[in-house]
């Protein structure tokens, strides 16, 4: 079997990913382990096109990380004269595959390392794409819209932080777990945003930061399935990415209310509110933020046409999650919601007191053109228009005050 | 194990004070319920009393010195602790026993030499 070079190369990363958790506690130092990869990785993407794939690529890249990590231990031990331990050179000489239950701990605990805490949110998020997705920081920079050498120098100081102030390199007991695992869900889902709407960069990248989101979520899901947040995360992400088909035309962003619903994935929309159930059923319906978010995309998710939609439903739950989590995005998601459940006025008195953003003016116009004020309107688009915003967001304003100026021509004809 | 120093930045107290007692017990408690782990520590005066030192130009220099802290900021440091732990995790866990993590913060820091 041939396998087209991307095919190829990322069946190359995401073994090499799965493979560096394991090889990093076998040596103890991330940095060699992680050069092992690289090295066998790259050996592999110059043999693999020429050769074909092994039959067994998980075995064969293995194999070669041992044995790379077994030349750098050497080049490394005559340069420091030091004798490193017989049995790690051994243990490094085998031919065998580590059991899928050695790998899962090691990946968990790898992933627990670079969600810890004590690093800062932003750290973690390239962490986790570096030494999880396995990405190089010249592709990290581009989904993280910041330069390879600043996302060089941030892993760099990271893993000295890791070493020097001696980070655990081990699965947090089950009381600790639950602290611990809002951070792990925070990089996941922060790294699905990234990549949903990303700010103002107008190539498209080879690397798509919401898959690497969702698989990290299935990742996490499989290793640990008696936990709720896993599941309600990768439910929400599957709910959100379902729609994603939809989501642009040729001309740019459609909005939710024009969406072509038949090419929303529906499998993924299945399996998104199955997982959302279950989770809800072991919370004994207790949702936490996740879980709320999830339900409201499931509500959409479930709605055959826009007119259909359940809006007092979703208006219920973005003032349940405000409760919760209170953020910009769901205080502009409750004022479309009650606009939509009752009338654009009440949509719009939710939105006085909330902080004046691109996105506010956008939402605020938007509820301005349903209630017929479209001068109103376009002036709010100007706003929208001054701030930041990501290039998709400003075409499709751009286009949308077209339209409305329009409107307001021929009314004033 | 590993060593860490856990920096104390809190209100600019006199410790001496009278005012102060009732804290100063609070630190003495932490003391005695950490004292596997601690190695040393170390209570300051008030950063009114401090110097900051410098030399012109190079070693042998003229000497410099200003009144007051290095740095003035609006919690101060005020005392540190060397602390022993497995690692970053009970480290942080000990740091936030101190009164301190509470009235203030603790800037826990890997030590690299000590003696």
């Amino acid at each position: 079997m041939v396998l087209e070079f991307d095919g190829l190369a990322e069946t190359v990363r995401v073994e090499g990913a799965r493979i560096l958790a394991t090889l990093i506690r076998t040596v103890g130092d991330v940095q060699i382990a992680e050069d092992a990869v690289s090295e066998a990785t790259l050996a592999a993407l110059k043999a693999w096109p020429v050769t074909g794939p092994p039959p067994e690529p998980r075995a064969w890249l293995t194999v070669t990380a041992r044995r790379k990590a077994i030349d750098i231990i050497r080049r490394e031990r005559d340069r420091a004269g030091k004798e490193r331990d017989g049995l790690l050179m051994m243990e490094l000489s085998r031919s065998d595959l580590p059991a899928d239950g050695v790998v899962h701990d090691d990946q968990l605990r790898l992933i627990f390392i670079c969600c810890h805490p004590t690093l800062s949110p932003a750290t973690r998020v390239a962490l986790a794409l570096r030494t999880l997705c396995g990405l190089s920081p010249a592709q990290i920079a581009g989904v993280l819209l910041t330069t390879e050498a600043a996302t060089k120098r941030s892993l760099t100081r990271a893993r000295h932080k890791i070493a020097a102030a001696n980070i655990p390199y081990r699965v947090p007991t089950e009381p600790e777990l639950a602290e611990r695992l809002p951070a792990v869900c925070g990089v996941i889902h922060s790294l699905y945003t990234a990549g949903h709407a990303p700010l103002d960069s107008a190539d498209l990248y080879d690397i798509d930061s919401c898959t690497e989101a969702i698989r990290l979520a299935e990742l996490l899901h499989v290793l640990l399935p008696d936990q709720l947040m896993p599941t309600a995360v990768l439910s929400l992400l599957l709910l959100t990415e379902a729609r994603r088909p939809a989501r642009l035309d040729a001309a740019g962003v459609v909005t939710l209310d024009r969406q072509d619903r038949s090419l929303w994935d529906g499998a993924a929309i299945e399996r998104g509110i199955g997982l959302l159930n279950d989770s809800l059923l072991r919370s004994q319906r207790q949702a936490d933020a996740y879980q709320l978010q999830a339900a409201i995309a499931a509500e959409h998710a479930r709605a055959t046409s826009y007119e259909s939609t359940d809006w007092s439903e979703i208006l219920r739950l973005y003032e349940l999650l405000l409760t919760l989590a209170p953020n910009e995005a769901a205080s502009l998601g409750r004022a479309v919601a009650a606009a939509e459940a009752f009338s654009p006025a009440s949509g719009l008195a939710l939105m006085d007191d909330l902080p004046r953003t691109p996105r506010w003016h956008a939402v605020r116009a938007e509820l301005l053109a349903r209630d017929g004020r479209y001068s109103e309107a376009v002036g709010a688009l100007d706003e929208a228009l001054t701030g930041p915003s990501t290039r998709a967001e400003r075409e499709f304003r751009t286009r949308q005050r077209a339209e409305l100026l329009g409107i307001c021509r021929s009314d004033s004809r | 194990m590993a060593e860490y120093v856990a920096l104390v930045y809190s209100a600019d107290v006199d410790w001496w004070a009278p005012e102060q007692a009732d804290e100063l017990a609070e630190y003495r408690q932490f003391a005695v319920q950490n004292a596997d782990s601690i190695r040393a520590s170390v209570v300051l005066h008030p950063t009114g009393t401090a110097t900051v030192v410098r030399v012109q130009g190079a070693r042998g220099g003229p000497v410099i010195t200003t009144d007051g802290p290095y740095a003035e900021t609006k919690e101060a440091l005020t005392g540190f602790y060397l602390i022993e732990a497995d690692d970053l995790d009970q480290a942080v866990a000990i740091s936030a026993e101190l009164p301190a993590a509470w009235n203030g913060a603790v800037e826990v820091r890997p030590v690299i030499a000590s003696r």
